[in-house]
């Protein structure tokens, strides 16, 4: 029976091809556009999700941030410039930190004891800025790092040769250096361990003996040519911070432990801070965790293409305002073959279920169409942006059950309209 | 087998006009009658037929069908009804469009729930007994006239109905095709034992049948059995 109803709905459509094909044509527009910005909105968050993931979701950084004013800040703002603070809610005056502002290696300490085996450890660097690694005629740039051991938990390195920065380098003049700048100084069968690096920085001039070599990942968002774009080269803190008067640190980054609930540790950490610089006028510790960032963006990526998505879903509405209509039309027109069905014995469901039928196979075949050129217009606009190609089957799924219910949705009235035809007017009409 | 008690059928059109079509009609048709119902129109012919079809349902007075009373059913009630009791054949032919005449004759046994195969070796077998089983695959608009008519006779045969209602069964043909279609009607009388009713305007047609109703303003004016034919 059903089978027999889904023949006579094909049946009815191909005879009509054309009013068929610009039936589906809405429903084909409608379910192809939600597809597409479904399969781009989905590869983005995959992609940030993969851009960010790196960047680790068990850090919480901490930094000390002056405390927001609700009011009279305008009056203080003549002294001198934000240095680079970060701007949240509230004014700022732009009051210089001073060491008793800072967080001390005393402090760290403190806070290692209070939180115990939760924090794996605490990631401290110190940044040099950027140098020259120069051997003669050889040279490659570099980003000079002074680290703790604690920040290789954060920033996970793949090393291939030798070791990476302990605590007994303590400032010994010792670096960790990339893969590429091992191959672009020393070249082939040359081990590097051992080696000497001379980098020269705009004022001085400091040489470091290799004892790690890391393999170095090329950046998908550099912008610089992969020759020119400089790599990190790590020393001891320690080192690094020869020569400089402040030795407390404006921002740490507690790294978690691996079974540790990290959420409920930045919100325990965050008030364990909160009393650390309760008596501090000026300045607070503010905590900030990645994996809350990462939460952010992909969820403020899923609204705005839902958002799309509901748009397009619009354009689904009127592709079924679109099928009730001709269906409508499809109706009058066979009045009198559905007075003849009702005087063969049709009842009332045959006539609904064969109008619904039809109704169904429009939007059904349309949201196939719709859902390849879908996938299709997806893969294109994956390609464009670089991205992977991901298609869910619940997408796949969902629209294919979406259509069919547009075609229930506005197939019935019509269905309906046939169904109560009464048999001796349907089979008078001319 | 057919019994129209005090039949009355009114149209109401707007709160103080009615419009009565049928008066208080009797009639009986016994199994195995050939009959047929003439009248002008606006007699009531129509209307008379539709009731008999089951197509309608009376204002007033029973119709019983088999046994069956018939009057104050409800749709689907009558759908069934008519599935099982009656075979229609109309003026205008009322094939399905775009549909073979074997899925055409298939159909009453489709609403029945017959089976796929079932339904086509009935439908095989009625398209032979008109001579039309070397076209059962055409589609209705590549059939002419008179070979419309005995598909949609054959389909109206499907469900071995007890009446069979013709309405102006010639109406649309000619003469000549015309008289072959009643010869089918007659054959279909003669060698099956069915009822047949023939709704006509056309005294030559009903000259053919053993029993002539005639109609005038919704009441039987004559009902007379045709001595040539019983002869």
């Amino acid at each position: 029976m059903a089978w027999e109803n889904l023949l006579l709905a094909l049946s009815s459509l191909l005879s009509n091809k054309m009013r068929s094909l610009l039936t589906m044509l809405g429903i084909i527009i409608g379910i192809a556009s939600i597809i597409t910005i479904v399969i781009i909105g989905d590869a983005l968050s995959a992609s940030v999700e993969d851009g960010l993931s790196g960047l680790g979701g068990n850090t919480i950084r901490v930094f000390v941030q002056e405390r927001s004013t609700q009011q009279g800040g305008m009056m203080m703002m003549g002294g001198p410039g934000g240095g680079g603070m970060m701007m949240t809610r509230g004014s700022r005056s732009g009051r210089q930190t001073e060491s008793k502002d800072l967080i001390s290696d005393e402090m760290i300490a403190d806070l290692r004891a209070h939180f115990g085996s939760q924090v794996a450890g605490v990631s401290l660097s110190h940044s040099l800025g950027s140098a020259e690694a120069r051997d003669l005629a050889l040279s490659s740039n570099v980003n000079v790092y002074g680290v703790n051991v604690d920040y290789f938990l954060e920033n996970s390195v793949e090393l291939l040769h030798g070791r990476l920065i302990s605590d007994e380098d303590e400032m010994e003049q010792v670096a960790v250096v990339s893969d590429k700048l091992t191959d672009t100084m020393f070249g082939f069968g040359v081990d590097p361990i051992g080696q000497q690096v001379r980098v020269y920085r705009p004022t001085t001039i400091e040489i470091y003996t290799i004892i790690g070599v890391y393999k170095y990942e090329q950046s998908s968002f550099s912008m610089m040519s992969a020759e020119e774009t400089p790599t990190d080269l790590y020393i001891p803190l320690s080192t690094a911070m020869v020569g400089i008067m402040e030795k407390n640190h404006s921002n740490i980054s507690v790294i978690g432990a691996a079974n540790t609930d990290i959420r409920a540790l930045t919100t325990s950490l965050e008030n364990y801070l909160a009393g650390v610089y309760a008596t501090n006028e000026f300045f607070q510790a503010s905590v900030m965790n990645m994996s809350s960032i990462l939460d952010t963006i992909t969820s403020t990526l899923g609204q705005i293409s839902f958002a799309i998505a509901v748009i397009a879903g619009i354009s689904l509405v009127v592709g079924g305002i679109g099928v009730m209509n001709i269906m409508l039309v499809s109706v009058t027109e066979r009045t009198r073959e559905i007075g003849t069905r009702k005087a063969l014995g049709a009842k009332n469901f045959h006539i609904r279920i064969q109008f619904v039928v039809e109704a169904l196979i429009v939007t059904l075949i349309g949201g196939i169409i719709g859902m390849i050129l879908g996938v299709i217009f997806g893969a294109i606009a994956t390609s464009l942006f670089d991205v992977r190609l991901v298609v869910s089957p619940f997408v796949i799924i969902g629209s294919m059950l979406f259509s069919m219910a547009i075609g229930v949705f506005f197939g019935l009235y019509p269905a309906n309209k046939a169904a109560k035809l009464d048999p001796i007017e349907a089979l008078r009409y001319e | 087998m057919l019994e129209l008690n005090d039949i009355v059928k009114k149209y109401f059109i707007g709160e103080p006009n009615e419009l009565t079509v049928l008066k208080g009609l009797n009639l009986t048709i016994s199994e195995g009658e050939l009959v047929s119902i003439v009248g002008q129109s606006g007699s009531g012919k129509s209307t008379l037929m539709n009731i008999m079809g089951a197509l309608d349902s009376p204002t007033e007075g029973s119709y019983v069908l088999d046994g069956v009373d018939v009057s104050g059913m409800r749709d689907n009630q009558l759908s069934a009804i008519r599935n099982q009791k009656i075979g229609f054949v109309f003026q205008t032919f009322n094939l399905i469009p775009r549909t073979t005449a074997l899925s055409n004759v298939e159909l009453p046994l489709f609403y029945r729930g017959d089976s796929k195969r079932k339904r086509s070796e009935k439908a095989k077998e009625l398209l032979k007994m008109v001579e039309m089983d070397d076209r059962m695959l055409h589609m209705p608009n590549e059939l002419s006239g008179g070979q419309k008519q005995r598909v949609a006779i054959a389909r109206s045969l499907a469900n071995n109905p007890s009446i069979i209602l013709a309405d102006e069964p010639t109406g649309a043909l000619d003469t000549k095709t015309g008289n072959l279609v009643i010869d089918i009607f007659k054959k279909i009388n003669r060698e099956q034992g069915k009822t047949v009713i023939i709704i006509t305007h056309n005294e030559e047609i009903a000259k053919q049948t053993n029993r002539i109703i005639t109609l005038r303003d919704g009441e039987i004016i004559s009902d007379s059995l045709n001595e040539r034919m019983s002869a």
